[in-house]
């Protein structure tokens, strides 16, 4: 469905993928972890069109993606949760649920995604006119997610959604997750929480400093013994 | 004639000029919340919306309340093209570089009007509608006096509505913040960048003929003070907002005719007057009075 063929980026002198190859079938869940810095924000940003690949190709269903501006990428149904929750501070929850589905112009079924984000996050409804700014932590997380799924994108992509919340909504938005991909969407995520990750993906890429070092399913990276090692804190 | 009724027709002149500089410092505060660039070329495009308005007049045969609508509209367009021209192929640069481009602007815009439309001052057409005496008890007071606020606040509560209930408005303000998260949301930045400078160019137009109408003579450098007030009223009220744009139009205006009417012997430094507050501002408050506060969290 979605294919990165030989990806490279580089900020001015420095490189920071050297030709990366992902595949992404329809349907699953694939998740991308590697060690602080090694990639895997500018793999999800070059893909989205934020940052200048400076070699590589991406395919979308066989369409060729690589150049196209991001807000037709958006409009072809990726979405992006990003890193850092990045939401609108001085906008209002609600208004920033509005903006996620800026490219779509189905009025009603844009209602009833923001009814269903506020079914699945019941706290941003008790803070639906509150400015974004004014939440915490966790509650811009969920709304950045919300926001993301207001898209009603094809492929989802998550860059360490979990990151700062604490462990019962961590189980919510793998949760998420989950629901998403049994209502048949596509999701590419990017985890520190390389164990939770790894549990549910069907299939995973380990990233070192700019290039894959190892692939496989989900599954049998767990009982990788170098996986276990660098990521899942187990001794040997 | 009592001191009041003296004073109040001081104050409807104030209300009158501030809400003149409020339209224009309102360009300079939305351009500069979108691409933090001082659009320098902003006073020149209220001129040319002023001219645009005397030609369309003069020599066009359409009625004047017309082409009071179709130059603003026509400014807009030339906005839109002064920001493609000019800024769109800088950006991405050092802010410096997009700096001396708008200034140069400016100055390619001042000297084709001298070109173009002459040196020769013109007199603005005023309709007559606009352009009588009313006396209120015991108060002579020009019509163009009341018209000026009462259109600039219809254009304010307008403006108010597109930011805050529209879709493009949201946008506008989403990209102000964070370009990266906007273009995330699918939102097309050249348009919305593109719909800015219409706006503000609109509205520099309208405050152009408005202008035109209280104080009729057209020249080509006419932009030059009115920008540079209405510039420091959106420092004053701080550059970005929309809010702080009007209300530093408002104190700069009623300030001004204020000091000119109660200090007589001051009235040769009304100019100053503008540059004196610009100072104490950012002496004491550099953000501005509405200026943005911090609402992030880390
Ligand atoms: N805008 C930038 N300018 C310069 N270098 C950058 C920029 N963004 C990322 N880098 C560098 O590129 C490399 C990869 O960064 P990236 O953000 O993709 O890592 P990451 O795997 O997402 O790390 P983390 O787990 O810390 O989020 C790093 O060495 C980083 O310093
Ligand atoms: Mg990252």
């Amino acid at each position: 469905m979605l294919e990165v063929i030989d990806l490279h980026v580089n900020y001015g002198g420095i490189t920071a993928l050297r030709g990366i190859n992902l595949t992404i079938e329809e349907n699953q869940i694939v998740t991308l972890i590697g060690a602080n810095g090694a990639g895997k924000s500018s793999t999800l940003r070059a893909i989205m069109g934020l940052v200048a690949k400076s070699n590589g190709k991406v395919l979308y269903k066989g369409e060729d993606f690589t150049n196209l501006p991001t807000k037709d990428i958006v409009a072809r149904g990726i979405a992006m949760v990003p890193e850092g929750r990045r939401v609108f501070a001085d906008l209002t929850v609600e208004e920033n649920l509005i903006l996620g589905a800026y490219t779509r112009s189905d009025q009603k079924a844009i209602a009833n995604d923001i009814k269903s984000v506020y079914d699945t996050f019941p706290r941003l409804k008790e803070r639906s006119w509150q400015k974004a700014g004014t939440l915490s932590g966790g509650e811009q997380q969920m709304l950045a997610v919300g926001r993301a799924l207001m898209v009603n994108p094809k492929i989802l992509m998550m860059d360490e959604p979990s990151l700062g919340l604490a462990p019962l909504l961590v189980k919510d938005i793998f949760d998420i997750i989950n629901i998403l991909r049994e209502r048949g969407n596509t999701i590419l995520l990017v985890e520190q929480n390389a164990r939770k990750a790894l549990e549910i993906a069907d299939y995973a890429y380990v990233l070192e400093t700019g290039q894959l070092v190892l692939e496989g399913p989900g599954k049998t990276l767990l009982e990788d013994q170098r996986v276990q090692e660098a990521y899942l804190g187990v001794a040997r | 004639m009592g001191d009041v009724s003296i004073f109040l027709q001081h104050l409807t002149n104030g209300i009158s000029l501030g809400s003149l500089y409020a339209l224009i410092a309102i360009g300079y505060t939305m351009v500069y919340g979108i691409l933090r660039l001082i659009n320098f070329a902003h006073g020149d495009i209220f001129m040319l919306g002023v001219y645009l308005t005397f030609y369309g007049v003069i020599y066009t045969p359409l009625p004047w309340w017309l082409v009071f609508i179709l130059a603003p509209l026509l400014t807009g367009f030339i906005g839109i093209l002064l920001e493609k021209v000019a800024y769109k192929p800088l950006r991405g640069s050092a802010r410096i570089t997009i700096l001396i481009s708008a200034i140069g602007a400016s100055f390619l815009l001042q000297n084709l009007g001298i070109v173009i439309f002459g040196g020769r001052p013109r007199a603005f057409p005023v309709p007559q509608l606009l352009n009588h005496v009313i006396k209120l008890g015991g108060v002579s007071i020009n019509v163009v006096t009341f018209i000026i606020p009462a259109v600039s606040i219809l254009l304010l509560i307008g403006l108010t509505y597109f930011t805050t209930k529209t879709k493009t408005g949201l946008a506008m303000r989403a990209l102000s913040k964070d370009y990266e998260t906007a273009s995330l949301m699918g939102i097309d930045i050249n348009r919305i960048i593109s719909i800015t400078f219409f706006m503000g160019s609109f509205l520099a137009a309208i405050g152009g003929i408005l202008w035109g109408s209280r104080y009729p003579q057209l020249m080509p450098l006419m932009g030059a003070m009115p920008g540079l007030k209405s510039f420091i009223a959106a420092v004053v009220g701080g550059i970005g907002n929309i809010t702080g744009a009007v209300i530093g139009g408002f104190i700069l205006g009623l300030g001004e005719i204020m000091l000119v009417a109660f200090l007589p012997r001051l009235s040769g430094y009304r100019d100053a007057f503008a540059f004196v507050l610009l100072i104490i501002i950012l002496l004491v408050k550099p953000s501005g009075l509405m200026g943005n506060k911090v609402t992030e969290k880390v």
